[in-house]
């Protein structure tokens, strides 16, 4: 009896995560297949839960910056650079241009942390184990420039509304020198690893489609969108902290499939070093903290401010009731609108696509569950 | 010494507390700014043919159309959203639904602002969307024309208890499907919980 009914039954629902290495967090994915093929998923989110938003009603401005690290916790600066650049909206300030340099410096820097994270895990649930050893490596460098200049490594707060609170080290800009002469020939060396590997392209080449059209509908941004054809980056659409002074290019694919997104986000890795020769050439000297008040008090009224995170548009929107503490202040995660595609991506799919799918998204649950 | 620090002290307040007196009447100003924040926001009209053409087309169902710090909002009553959504999308290029938030103002009628955020690829412009809805009124679904509505107005729907009309699928979507109350609202406390969630769920007396 019990073998006529499994003959019988044609879809097999299977649970995947929250506790399973390649969700890259806590995230559970219920799918529903026939054989191995994908006939649907639900996601199901919120384990890392933690009222971020809420927190912020109960926080003054100053006091609300920590928390913004532990959203995308390995694109910790850029959290940071979006939520200054918001309240300094509000208030209607600017940083300082050194303050500003310094800003895209770090930013970027992170940018190929945050990066290579992705690499090494995106390749390790692949099935390839050594990239994620060489991408440690050179990312421990990146975190070892943020350690220097702010005390820590991964929820950095390395900046303040209105600009900077440390100066930059001695030696800062020899060391971010240094850093991206080193790290261009080891994103070489990563794609002599990959890009024409065989095993790699028939695991990645084809699979989890995303059109241009389908990623305007689902608001998916960043690398996933850039791959499906569309020259859209923030960076240059809506520059913010001096970006219109630098020379890079926005890379972009064609088909939209996972090695496309991969080939992307490659190409962004030394576009974010490009950007940041340029910026540690030219670090105009200066104030590095603007003209902001020791009580941040910004007017009634209200903004939205977006910057290009690395994993897509990362906005802040912000109300303010006159008082020093944000009424009301949204995060509009990349990560959490991008996962939203990955039922389109995947369905018609095969099983063993699914982490694949997961790992080119590049999610981070803090960010999805706040 | 300590005789002359003491009226110097006490000399220092007076100034401080008229220079707290001066802020102090903004304040007066912004206390009653909730009911009414547009009013208190130096917002400027928003000058441009697409304005014109929104406040045409919808008549008074689009109460305002203007400019705050650089960044162009529209009001718009609660039944017309989502047919700005639609205009904005077909014939306007704004073919990509950034977010969907909202609001609470416990203390107005009208409870909760909805806040939709769109943008355009080809103007490279953002517009901003903002209705102002009383407790308990159901909002019709935008995912009829953005798919993305659906996540976003589900996280809506979790944090707010607003309702969408027609949503596919709104259940909760960060907290427990089971848990009473929406955090997000005013007044629920930062501390607060769902005791009996937690106790059930977790076994535990409490989360904190």
């Amino acid at each position: 009896m019990p073998d006529a009914t499994f003959l019988d039954s044609t879809e097999l629902v299977l649970n995947m995560g929250p506790q399973h290495p390649s969700t890259h967090g806590v995230l559970r994915v219920i799918l529903k297949l026939d054989g191995e093929k994908v006939l649907g998923t639900d996601c199901v989110i919120g384990y890392l839960h933690r009222g971020v938003e809420k927190i912020a009603e109960n926080r003054t401005y100053t006091q609300f910056n920590p928390y913004v690290d532990r959203m995308d916790y390995v694109a910790a600066v850029s959290n940071g650079l979006g939520y200054c650049l918001a309240v300094e909206k509000l208030l209607n300030v600017e940083a300082p241009p050194r303050a500003q340099a310094v800003r895209v410096i770090l930013t970027e820097l992170n940018r190929i942390a945050s990066h290579l994270i992705w690499l090494g895990t995106h390749a390790l649930d692949i099935g390839a184990i050594t990239p994620v050893f060489y991408c440690l490596r050179e990312r421990e460098e990146a975190l070892k420039i943020l350690e220097k200049y702010c005390g820590a490594r991964l929820t950095t707060h390395a900046f303040r509304i209105g600009g900077l609170q440390y100066e930059t080290y001695d030696g800062f800009e020899r060391e971010v020198r240094d850093f991206c002469k080193m790290f261009v020939p080891k994103v070489d060396e990563y794609e002599e690893l990959l890009t024409n590997n065989r095993i790699w392209k028939a695991r990645l080449v084809g699979v989890g489609i995303l059109s241009a059209e389908e990623c305007k509908e689902y608001g998916v941004t960043g690398p996933v969108l850039r791959a499906a054809g569309v020259k859209w980056d923030l960076r240059k659409a809506q520059p913010y902290s001096g970006y219109e002074k630098y020379d890079f290019e926005i890379p972009t694919r064609a088909n939209g499939d996972t090695y496309d997104r991969y080939i992307v986000r490659m190409q962004e890795m030394r576009q974010a070093v490009r950007i940041m020769e340029q910026a540690v050439e030219a670090i105009p000297e200066g104030p590095i903290m603007g003209k902001v008040g020791k009580v941040i008090k910004p007017a009634v009224g209200e903004a939205y401010v977006s910057i290009e995170a690395p994993k897509g548009e990362l906005g802040y929107y912000v109300v303010s009731d006159g008082s020093t503490q944000p009424y009301r202040c949204r995060v509009r995660p990349p990560s959490f609108v991008n996962l939203q595609a990955l039922d389109r991506m995947i369905r018609g799919g095969l099983v063993a696509d699914v982490v694949a799918v997961i790992g080119t998204l590049d999610i981070v649950l803090g960010e999805i569950d706040r | 010494m300590a005789d002359e620090q003491k009226p110097e002290g006490s000399q220092a307040p007076p100034p401080a507390g008229g220079e707290a007196a001066k802020p102090a009447p903004p304040k007066p100003a912004a206390a009653p700014a909730p009911p009414k924040p547009p009013a208190v926001m130096a917002a400027v009209p928003w000058d441009s043919d697409l304005a014109r053409e929104i406040k045409e087309r919808f008549g008074d169902r689009v109460s305002e159309t203007s400019t705050y710090l650089g960044q162009n909002f529209i009001v718009a009553k609660p039944d017309a959203p989502v047919s700005l959504l639609e205009y904005l999308k077909l014939e306007a290029d704004f073919d990509y639904l950034v977010d969907i938030t909202a609001v609470d103002w416990p203390k107005r009628p009208e409870r909760f602002d909805v806040v939709y955020v769109v943008y355009s690829f080809a103007r490279n412009e953002r517009v901003r969307i903002k209705t102002y809805i009383p407790e308990g009124f159901k909002l019709e679904t935008a995912v009829g024309v953005h798919l993305t509505a659906n996540w976003l107005e589900r996280e809506v729907f979790d944090m707010f208890g607003i309702e969408f009309e027609g949503h596919p699928d709104l259940r909760r979507i960060l907290m427990p499907e089971e848990w009473q109350g929406y955090p997000l609202r005013k007044d629920y406390g930062i501390l607060q919980q769902d005791d009996r969630w937690v106790q059930e769920n977790l076994g535990i007396e409490s989360g904190q």
